[in-house]
């Protein structure tokens, strides 16, 4: 059991080493040189496949900015004349001005929550050993079975018995907690690769643990913080199915539910739902650019890779 | 490992409530952890188990009370579970294998150094950010019979006007599964291409001196390196897959005819719109013994974490 917990930590924590290796180890440089010079054949293998699949990727965003910016009426392949009539229908019409204010305060408010507790946990589990550690790691793996959507019922139970249905608190709780697992275990994978004497040596120095801790790990452990903080956000921010059962009344609802009571009505205004769906994913695709070009800038990971 | 044991000899009361202290931090450090995970999970699923013995229904309080295994025989006659089942089993496996095969061949396509690298990794990586809702929102877009690919397509002379590919049963789930492959097939890019770095360059070398072809190396030094990966990722990606609930409960509602209701979904309807706690406790506890299973089953066949 725990042998599958470490090698998942090392795999989520490999996702962010994996992107540092913007200077490939030697060997490896070596390798690849070897590639360089291709025949027309393996071009085509390379560059045949990749070039379908951008486009498949590709052409539903655009498909989607296209019905967003175009006018109404219009079956045009270009978006132009570029228009913003379906943003103001969105915004100020469907009510989506609210729904973007709740859906930030929800996914910023679980970013803090959860990034903070895991960091707490992570750090425990890298740093102790104590007599419950490997329940508890036993359970954070099998919270991953849990599914979310089979939650809804008990979940809405306990909130309604402590009236918090109608508050964006229960989607804030209920975000925190699912993504709390995964988390920890990918903090726990972060601490554990930096060396415990690079601490230890902060408390020979004279600092508490506590001091040690923001003044040497802290710094070194920016890159597994926004991780964990980005995917809470792009987590909380898509959340869809907590967010319709806990909120039931227009002025608290998020992003996705405004969008999906959108998708349900009877005659749909494609204008206005594709810019509803370019407002739903602007802030995700954002903390997405960022999170890659900050996993890419390298990283003192690498420097203290264990 | 504590500094009072370099520091010189110990003074004993002093020693031992550090010693106390130092005992009690990781435990005080994963208290709020502990909390929420007893508060909102360990206690809702007992409750789960405690309402699939129950008859609970939100809107008729008036009937609710113990009912025993009621629950539990309902679900053997009732069609809609069976169904419901099979389409989850039939998702989990064509999402779940062609993930694989489309981020195994992605993964090792951009793992090669080419000109304009960086930018195809962020445009095949973007999905994966996007919600099960926007994806809808997007599909649908492309889907419909008035103003997506078909009018176009019939522009062309391709097909008919007016034809949708969620007006029938079996178009309308491969429409689905087109949809969430679109949305998922970047997280086993991103898992694979990262165990792919990881792999030594030196093997390579010395298979290539020994004159292996680029096929003997994928076969015998890359498949091996990405055999526990592609376990993991295949196993916490058929959980996710059999969870997955949003993407469907928008672009297809289950239909037609329930041909896309998978029993999550089927538990998301039960609990959403007829408010049958109990029965959808009920549902539920079959479903996270069946996954439990199925996980456990799956994790002894493929050996994982075993050296081959």
């Amino acid at each position: 059991m725990t042998a599958t917990l470490n090698s998942e930590a090392q795999k989520v924590g490999g996702v962010d080493r994996e992107v540092s290796n913007a200077s490939p180890s030697s060997p490896r440089k070596a390798a690849q040189q070897g590639w360089r010079k291709r025949s027309w054949v393996d071009r085509l293998m390379l560059f045949g496949p990749l070039t379908l699949y951008v486009l498949f990727t590709a052409i539903p965003f655009y498909w989607m900015l296209l019905f967003a910016f175009r006018p109404s009426g219009s079956t045009s392949l270009i978006p132009w004349p570029i228009t913003l009539e379906h943003f103001e229908t969105v915004w100020f019409g469907v009510g989506f001005g609210v729904y973007f204010k709740n859906s930030v305060y929800v996914a910023v408010l679980s970013l803090i929550l959860t990034t903070f507790v895991a960091l707490l946990g992570g750090y425990a589990i890298a740093r102790f050993n104590f007599r419950l550690k490997g329940i508890f790691m036993i359970i954070m793996l099998c919270t991953q079975f849990v599914p979310g959507a089979m939650m809804l019922i008990p979940l809405f139970d306990i909130f309604r018995s402590v009236g918090l249905i109608n508050s964006l608190a229960s989607l804030i709780i209920a975000d925190t907690v699912f993504q709390l697992p995964l988390s920890i275990i990918l903090m726990f994978g972060f601490i554990r690769n930096i060396p415990k004497e690079l601490e230890e040596a902060a408390w020979i120095d004279g600092c508490s643990r506590l001091r040690g801790f923001l003044a040497i790990m802290l710094p070194l452990m920016r890159p597994a913080i926004v991780a964990v903080g980005s995917f809470a956000f792009i987590n909380a921010w898509n959340n869809f199915l907590f967010a319709l059962m806990f909120l039931n009344v227009q002025e608290r609802f998020t992003v996705p539910v405004g969008l999906g009571y959108m998708l349900g009505e009877f005659s749909v205004d494609f204008g206005a739902l594709a810019a509803g769906g370019v407002v739903a994913a602007l802030p995700v695709v954002l903390v997405f650019a960022y999170v890659q070009k900050y996993l890419v800038q390298g990283l003192s990971a690498g420097a203290v890779k264990g | 490992m504590t500094i009072t044991a370099k520091a010189g000899p110990p003074q004993s009361a002093s020693r031992r409530r550090a010693e106390r202290r130092r005992r009690s931090l990781p435990y005080l450090l994963l208290a709020p952890t502990m909390a929420l995970l007893l508060v909102f999970l360990l206690y809702p699923l007992g409750n789960i188990a405690y309402f699939s013995l129950q008859q609970y229904n939100v809107s008729k309080p008036w009937d609710n009370g113990f009912i025993g295994l009621e629950n539990f025989t309902r679900m053997l006659s009732d069609p809609l579970f069976t169904s419901s089942l099979l389409v989850s089993v039939q998702w989990v496996f064509v999402q779940v294998g062609l993930q694989l095969v489309f981020g195994l061949i992605l993964a090792l396509i951009v793992n090669e150094s080419f000109k304009g690298r960086g930018l195809s990794r962020a445009i095949l990586f973007s999905p994966w950010a996007v919600s099960g809702v926007l994806t809808t929102t997007i599909w649908l877009l492309i889907y419909n019979p008035a103003v997506g690919f078909n009018k176009y397509l019939a522009d062309l002379g391709i097909g008919e006007y007016g034809t949708s590919l969620l007006a029938g049963g079996t178009s309308a789930f491969w429409a689905a599964v087109l949809a969430e492959l679109w949305r998922g097939v970047p997280f086993f890019t991103i898992l694979i291409l990262a165990d792919l770095q990881s792999a030594s360059g030196e093997l390579y070398e010395a298979a290539q001196m020994d004159g292996a072809g680029k096929w003997r190396r994928f076969w015998y030094i890359t498949l091996p390196h990405l055999k526990n990966s592609i376990i993991l990722a295949t196993l916490l990606r058929g959980v996710w897959e059999f969870n997955n609930v949003d993407l469907l409960y928008t672009l297809t509602g289950g239909g037609p005819a329930n041909a896309t209701t998978t029993l999550p979904l089927y538990v998301a309807r039960v609990a959403i719109d007829s408010k049958e706690f109990g029965y959808g406790s009920a549902l539920t506890v079959v479903a996270f013994v069946i996954l439990g299973l199925v996980s456990i089953i799956y994790l002894r066949l493929t050996k994982f974490g075993k050296e081959t």
